[in-house]
């Protein structure tokens, strides 16, 4: 599914974009958890195909999905990060966004969507 | 060979992360194949938190020829107990260190999956994690 219905989904909101071509990118996978050990558990081979779904909003979630080569996150609960923690997020070349929705709410509807998990 | 060295400090969090993000740059002019990398970067990463988040402070290695090889040296406490420590779920993680997201008990189980040999001495005096990874 790409970026750009998943957001339409979520009725998510554009925090920072780094590269607008993001939008019309194939998204499988999406690792959900506010625990960062959890996201680094990931089993999805291709970072550039899965996103971030947290409420962390602090610079580790960015960190973190660094790590993983993953470069898009959306926060849940309309969070932002603060503008430090932003400042990671765009030297780091990241696409983040922000939903209004509970992670449980987020998740259903990306689960319906055929979103498959990239931790197990 | 090629070897360099990152001092880590206790209680660091602000840059918390940023040498394994080094790290892994390093790695990847260095044309380290994507899937290995990742599983460094991973390692990496949860090494160096730990580092900050429950030991005193220390030093991360890496050593490179043929394969990698990781040294995460620190001065202590050490672990007590390090098969409860390699408990999933197990943690002793503060406040501080679960409102950036650890204390999930994963890391040294983590650690421990994406690496290809993996070993860990602790003692009061410190704990040295020892990471080696294939590059082929
Ligand atoms: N370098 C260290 N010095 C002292 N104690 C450590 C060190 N590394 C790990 N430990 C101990 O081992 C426990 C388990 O570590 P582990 O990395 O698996 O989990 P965590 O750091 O608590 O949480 P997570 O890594 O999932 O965020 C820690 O809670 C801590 O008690
Ligand atoms: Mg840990």
């Amino acid at each position: 599914m790409i970026l750009r219905d998943i957001l339409r989904v979520l009725n998510a909101n554009h925090i920072y974009i780094d590269d607008q071509t993001i939008l019309d990118r194939d998204f499988i996978c999406v690792s959900v958890t506010d625990l960062m050990s959890d996201a680094l558990a990931m089993v999805c081979s291709a970072g550039e195909h899965t996103f971030l779904l947290t409420g962390l909003v602090n610079a580790q979630s960015i960190r973190t999905a660094e790590m993983l080569d993953i470069n898009t996150i959306i926060y849940v609960r309309d969070k932002v990060p603060q503008q430090d923690d932003l400042n990671v997020g765009i030297e780091l070349k990241m696409n983040l966004f922000t939903t209004s929705l509970s992670m449980y709410e987020a998740s259903g509807l990306l689960y319906e969507s055929g979103l498959k998990t990239a931790t197990r | 060979m090629m070897k360099y060295s990152y001092v880590i400090n206790k209680d660091d969090y602000i840059n918390a992360g940023k040498v394994s993000s080094q790290i892994k740059k390093i790695l990847k002019e260095l044309n380290v194949r994507p899937d290995i990398l990742r599983r460094m970067a991973i390692a990496c990463y949860e090494a160096e938190i730990n580092m900050i988040i429950h030991s005193f402070g220390g030093e991360i290695t890496l050593v490179i020829d043929n394969k990698a090889e990781f040294i995460f040296k620190d001065i202590g406490p050490g672990i007590k107990d390090i098969t409860l420590a390699m408990k999933p779920g197990y943690s002793t993680a503060n406040e501080r260190a679960r409102e950036l997201g650890f204390g999930a008990g994963m890391g040294l189980v983590n650690i421990k999956k994406v690496s290809d040999e993996f070993n860990i001495e602790s003692s009061t005096k410190g704990t040295i994690l020892t990471l080696r990874f294939d590059l082929l």
